[in-house]
């Protein structure tokens, strides 16, 4: 099997206000299909030991992760080594059921942004409010970031993992870069 | 800007997460339709001042379609609403008249 490689390496920058660095490569698995049944809660459950996310949100243990995309998708991250294992128990379990399941760790780049001000660097970029009191950790959000599609949600150490397209991770990475460059704090959510 | 909430994912973000999509509510000509009347379905769109009722995709989000009732010259939303529907449900119609007592949905005559 050929090896997998990161978009970028696993760069990493720590010159700036918060420390970004590209993270994976994660076993990424889209589900979709009624999310409100019975079964599907069950299979998730089963598959990686986690609850099915309620709207808005993500449910993580350290190494998987199950977070709510829209009304009928959810995004299973997994270590990469357990993509197809876990995808072929998934697809076991959906049976005939009208419920789809692929494998999507190829097409997405994910980053870490960490430090005192990984709120204001993404903020800068992203149409959210992410206010200590709005955003607390376990959320889960889709929207853009500077002019690209993306997900992020924020940890139990206050660290955000974001997800996008691969084909955007040199876009992503550079604008997060320029949002953390050094002196650029603002001081809005917390003092620069 | 406009203020938006997405009915399906309930996320309320600002104009730019989302994508307008044209007048909401519009109806196929079939293929036993005029000429005439299907050039109007194509091409022909209201264009009010005040009260629109519009389609929107909630782009960078979850990717649902959903309509909304907005003011075009105030840019005051009144609400929005799943795409599930012929008309614009009674709670929206009810938003729209504590602004414009008079509104009349103009598919509606």
């Amino acid at each position: 099997m050929s090896e997998a490689v990161t978009a970028l390496k696993n760069a990493r920058y720590d010159a700036g206000i918060a420390t970004i660095s590209e993270i994976g490569p994660l076993g990424m698995i889209t589900i979709r299909g009624d999310l409100e049944a019975a079964f599907l809660r069950k299979v998730i459950n089963k598959t990686v030991g986690l609850e099915r996310p309620e709207s808005g949100m993500c449910n993580s243990d350290g190494t998987s992760a199950v977070a709510w995309m829209s009304p009928d998708e959810l995004l299973l991250i997994c270590p990469h080594a357990q993509v197809a294992e876990v995808l072929s128990r998934l697809l076991a379990a959906f049976e005939d059921t009208h419920t789809l399941a692929v494998d999507v760790s190829g097409a997405r780049a994910a980053f870490r942004i960490e430090g005192t001000h990984a709120r204001e660097v993404l903020a800068k970029l992203a149409p959210v409010d992410l206010a200590p009191a709005k955003f607390t950790p376990g959320m889960f959000r889709r929207t853009r970031v500077g002019q690209v599609p993306a997900a992020f949600w924020l940890l139990e150490d206050g660290a955000f993992q974001v997800v996008c397209f691969r084909s955007v991770a040199q876009y992503m990475f550079d604008q997060l870069k320029v949002a953390a460059q050094p002196g650029s704090a603002v001081g809005h959510f917390s003092a620069p | 800007m406009l203020i938006l909430t997405c009915p399906c994912c309930h996320v309320t973000a600002e104009e730019t997460e989302f994508h307008g999509g044209g007048e909401a509510h519009l109806k196929r000509v079939g293929p036993d339709g005029a000429e005439g009347d299907f050039e109007s379905y194509l091409f022909m769109r209201q264009n009010p001042k005040g009260v629109h009722l519009e389609r929107w995709r909630h782009v960078y989000g979850c990717g649902k379609w959903f309509h909304m009732a907005r003011d075009t010259a105030t840019l005051e939303v009144f609400g929005s609403y799943a795409a599930q529907t012929l008309a614009p449900p009674d709670h929206i119609v009810d938003a729209i008249r504590k602004r414009h007592p008079d509104w009349q949905w103009p598919a509606a005559s």
